[in-house]
């Protein structure tokens, strides 16, 4: 039905702009992991490994994507464990308060990370509004210093951020599920827990899967919050690239580590894709 | 004019020959914020009986049927299944079972997973689980399907395992909500004579709804018929058919004319027709409204037997069905006659003809007023 | 009307669940309860912490509103974000067509392509986007910014016209074509206006993301703040509840906007459709 001007007008110029500013930047960082950096802040167009096994032999950068990937791992379950009863709530019992709801769950999504990062500074500092408070009502007797500046406030803060996150794709994948499915197991003799576990449950898993993914590889890229809140404890891999690329001066090293970055997470949406369409039934 | 059915036929009807009552269905009225779906329905369902709930779209059908299988609670009245209260228990409490209109398979689990379902739920031991379940899918005839995932089978096979699931339980009563009714013309058909048998051979009670009156009548035991909440009349096909109570029955089920006219002194006069009414003298004086169908009204042939009445016209159109053909004549006073002849007459538009009908078969009917 | 009463009255059903509930009330606390803080320390006079808070004061807000570089970063963050959107919609259309109505070799890879920005943590886009413009030797600027936030948000403005275009009744563009019309009239006289309720969601949706956008930014920035650049560069020399006041502002600005783009979406679809749709289009256009 459509000309072959037509096709080729809508696609060429997306296609040009997206090679040029997605294809040819990502392309230009694997041509940097292989390049070096001298003494005097240079970068030296000689292809070598010499990023890679630096990766490889010191375990700093070991030891600190294997922290990332356990603080993105905790994230993920913390905010699964929020999100995931927080949609079953509003699809199958909020009833005509469903869309109110909705959008008060969708709120905080829009309201800027950085104002959100920040309030949770606030909240969690030796003067802040939770040490305070707790002396307040002499639950303690002085500020306690792991609230922030540690592992914990990252994990803490990441959470708030992408709880509604893990929200959004199960509860579409909830809504999705035809309500006489679950007449049907009732009719069959099953009882609520039989009906969730047997029925809802199995057929709500791409969206779990969705939703994971997402807070998994976000967390684990997320360099703000650890800046902001996590000290010296909680640095992950990706401070570590923004000081390669600011003080530490060393790009091509930066760029190493950005692009196992980028192939560790082009693999993990590829396996979660892979998985999804398995457990995908409908 | 409630609900409850007042005709002699129909008593007898309600009351169902001989067959023990399993389900009563009492003073049950639905309400929908201000929405009246159901009124005061009152109906006893027999044992082993296949009986239709039948009505147009809003007739308030599908929830009656809901409301016995436990997924809406009635406004008010009850529901009494032996010595216990039905409309107490919860769905999944109750022997009935429920195949929905649009199957509802669960897409995650074979047919074989999906027909065990209910057994595995209370938790049969395995072993009988398999033989129930193998028994099952052979009397729908989807035994090579087993592994299958809905998705992979049609709606007519989709539409066998969602009865297998539902009678593999041994329910006391099997709900079918318009099963049919996703299904192409042939396959339907088909299907009516297979779901007819199938439950002769588990002499389980069907209750079915639908709104094909031609369905209700090839596969129905009794037929509910039902109008904006209130059962119109309970009868068998045969009788709902020649002995309609309401105009709205002789007009929902199969082709009738309807004939205006009033009743005086044991003559029923319609325009310039008249007969001598040869029915109780129990019929009111005054205006009447006589329900004739097509297939009683013949060519005339030589001259008025006795009981029989002569009307001229024109035919103004003509419908070729097949087996027979619907002849519309235009008579005297803007009467408008339905006739159903044998095809191949060799009749022709615009020709005068001579119609001939038995005033037995002109019935009397109630006027069915709108219902708000 | 049954059938549709079949659908939803399954919620009905199922038996009150008491501890259901209080986990929704508290992850709703916990959501809403460090935005209430920060709004309530905003008005503070003893400053971001300690409790209670005493002393209510809009002293915060008349210091920030003589905060002549918040004003120049808001200006910038504007600026660049009416940009961003002009390039992400002109090239995020035409990639939502392409892909609805168009084989052309490599269209898996484009496709995955455009959506990667999504789920890419902002570092990576960033910094490669850094490495392009350091080769092709372009100082980095309120310009880089843009480029990086219009190249990023493509994929917002094409998830969301490509939903629309689903809902699309081809046949009126069959028949416009039917009636003399040729393409490029009916792209204007029929495929646009049945896609201006997408639009108007995507740009907002854009809009929203550029302003609020940091991580990307981080990377590209040039002399020229944007705002939550600006407020960036604050948090690294302490904290002051003047912050507060700018954050709770921000707060409603986003509030307001989402609010009413779900009521544009609403208003293009029915009931529950509507959620799953806004769903999907959240989902993927967030970050």
């Amino acid at each position: 039905m459509f000309s072959r001007a037509y096709k080729t007008i809508v696609t060429v110029p997306p296609l040009l702009w997206v090679a040029v500013f997605l294809l040819i930047p990502y392309l230009l960082m694997f041509c940097y992991s292989f390049w070096s950096v001298t003494l005097a802040q240079i970068i030296v167009h000689s292809w070598n490994f010499e990023n890679y096994r630096e990766l490889l032999q010191k375990p700093v950068y070991w030891q600190t994507l294997l922290r990332s990937m356990w603080i993105a791992a905790r994230v993920t379950l913390f905010s699964l464990m929020l999100g995931y009863p927080l949609a079953y709530f509003l699809s199958f019992y909020a009833g005509k308060r469903k869309d109110l709801l909705y959008q008060l769950v969708i709120i905080p999504l829009w309201v800027s990370y950085l104002v959100r990062a920040y309030a949770w500074k606030t909240i969690l500092g030796s003067e802040g509004v939770l040490n305070t408070l707790l002396q307040y009502v002499h639950l303690t007797s002085h500020p306690l210093d792991f609230f922030l500046y540690s592992p914990f406030a990252v994990v803490l803060t990441l959470t708030h951020i992408y709880t509604p996150f893990t929200f959004l794709p199960i509860y579409a994948a909830l809504e999705h599920i035809p309500r006489n499915l679950v007449e049907a197991s009732q009719d069959l003799g099953a009882t609520s827990p039989q009906t969730f576990w047997k029925v809802i449950f199995p057929l709500s898993l791409p969206g779990v899967l969705a939703g994971a993914t997402f807070a998994f590889v976000l967390s684990l890229g997320d360099f703000l919050a650890p800046l902001l809140l996590g000290g010296p404890s909680g640095i992950m891999i990706s401070n570590i690239v923004v000081s390669l690329f600011g003080a530490a001066y060393n790009w091509p090293l930066g760029a190493a580590i950005s692009l196992c970055m980028l192939v560790l997470v082009v693999s993990l949406l590829f396996l979660s894709e892979r998985l999804e369409k398995k457990w995908s039934f409908s | 004019m409630t609900g409850t059915v007042t005709s002699s036929s129909n008593v007898a009807a309600n009351q169902s020959t001989a067959k023990p009552t399993l389900l009563s269905i009492r003073n049950v009225a639905k309400t929908f914020g201000r929405n009246v779906v159901l009124r005061n329905i009152s109906l006893e369902i027999a044992e082993g009986e296949f009986l239709t709930i039948l009505g147009e779209s809003g007739s308030g059908k599908t929830t009656l049927l809901r409301i016995i299988a436990g997924f809406e609670s009635a406004t008010s009245g009850e529901l009494w299944m032996g010595p216990e209260r039905l409309d107490q228990q919860p769905p999944y409490r109750r022997r009935v079972n429920t195949v929905f209109q649009h199957y509802a398979l669960f897409p995650h689990l074979t047919v074989e997973q999906n027909v065990a379902y209910g057994l595995r739920v209370a938790k049969r031991p395995e072993a009988e689980v398999a033989q129930r379940v193998a028994d099952a899918l052979d009397k729908v005839k989807m035994t090579a399907f087993a592994k299958s995932k809905p998705s992979k089978i049609s709606g007519g096979q989709q539409q066998r395992v969602a009865l297998a699931r539902a009678l593999v339980n041994r329910p006391r009563l099997l709900l079918l909500d318009e099963p049919l009714s996703a299904l192409d013309a042939n396959l339907r058909r088909q299907m009516q004579v297979e779901l007819k048998s199938l439950q002769r051979e588990v002499g389980i009670a069907f209750v079915f709804v639908t709104h094909d009156q031609e369905e209700a009548m090839v596969m129905s035991d009794r037929i509910a018929l039902l109008r904006s909440g209130e059962l119109e009349q309970v009868a068998t096909p045969r009788e709902i058919y020649s002995q309609p109570d309401t105009a709205y029955v002789a007009q929902f089920i199969g082709h009738t004319n309807l004939l205006k006219g009033s009743i005086r002194s044991g003559v029923a006069q319609c325009g310039s027709l008249s007969w001598s009414s040869s029915l109780p003298d129990s019929l009111p004086e005054g205006p009447a409204l006589f329900s004739l169908r097509p297939e009683h009204i013949r060519l005339a042939v030589g001259g008025v037997a006795p009981g029989f009445v002569r009307v001229r016209g024109r035919i103004i159109h003509q419908a070729f069905h097949g087996a027979t053909e619907l002849i519309r004549v235009a008579c005297a006073d803007g009467l408008v006659l339905v006739v159903r002849t044998a095809s191949g007459s060799a009749l022709k538009n615009d020709s005068e003809v001579e119609l001939d009908f038995s005033a037995d078969d002109a019935v009397p009917v109630r006027e069915s007023p709108e219902r708000i | 009307m049954e059938l549709l009463l079949t659908m939803t009255s399954a919620a009905s059903n199922l038996p009150r669940s008491r501890w259901l509930l209080l986990h929704a009330t508290v992850v709703f606390a916990f959501l809403y309860l460090p935005i209430v803080i920060l709004i309530l320390y905003s008005f503070n006079g003893q400053g971001v912490g300690g409790f209670p808070p005493h002393h209510l004061t809009l002293d915060w807000y008349r210091i920030l509103f003589a905060d002549a570089p918040i004003w120049d970063s808001v200006l910038n963050s504007l600026e660049v974000a009416f940009a961003a959107m002009a390039i992400s919609l002109t090239f995020g259309i035409p990639a939502a067509l392409a892909l609805d109505r168009a084989q052309f070799p490599g269209k898996a890879l484009f496709r995955r392509l455009v959506l990667l920005p999504l789920i890419l943590p902002g570092i990576i886009t960033g910094l490669s986007l850094l490495m392009l413009f350091n080769l092709a030797t372009i100082k980095l600027s309120l310009l880089t910014i843009t480029l990086g936030h219009g190249t990023a948000l493509i994929s917002v403005a094409t998830t969301e016209v490509f939903a629309g275009l689903q809902k699309l009744d081809r046949a009126q563009e069959e028949a416009s074509l039917d009636l003399g019309a040729n393409y490029w009239q009916t792209f204007w006289r029929v495929t646009i206006p049945n896609l201006k309720l997408s639009i108007i969601g995507a740009a907002l949706l854009i809009f929203t993301l550029s302003m609020d956008e940091i991580a990307v930014s981080f990377f590209l920035i040039g002399r020229d703040n944007t705002l939550p650049l600006e407020i960036w560069g604050r948090l690294r020399r302490g904290i002051t509840p003047e912050i507060n006041a700018v954050s709770t502002i921000i707060f409603i600005f986003s509030l307001i906007t989402i609010v009413f783009w779900y009521r544009l979406r609403l208003r293009s679809e029915s009931g529950a459709e509507a959620g799953i749709g806004i769903l999907e289009a959240t989902e993927e256009a967030a970050k």
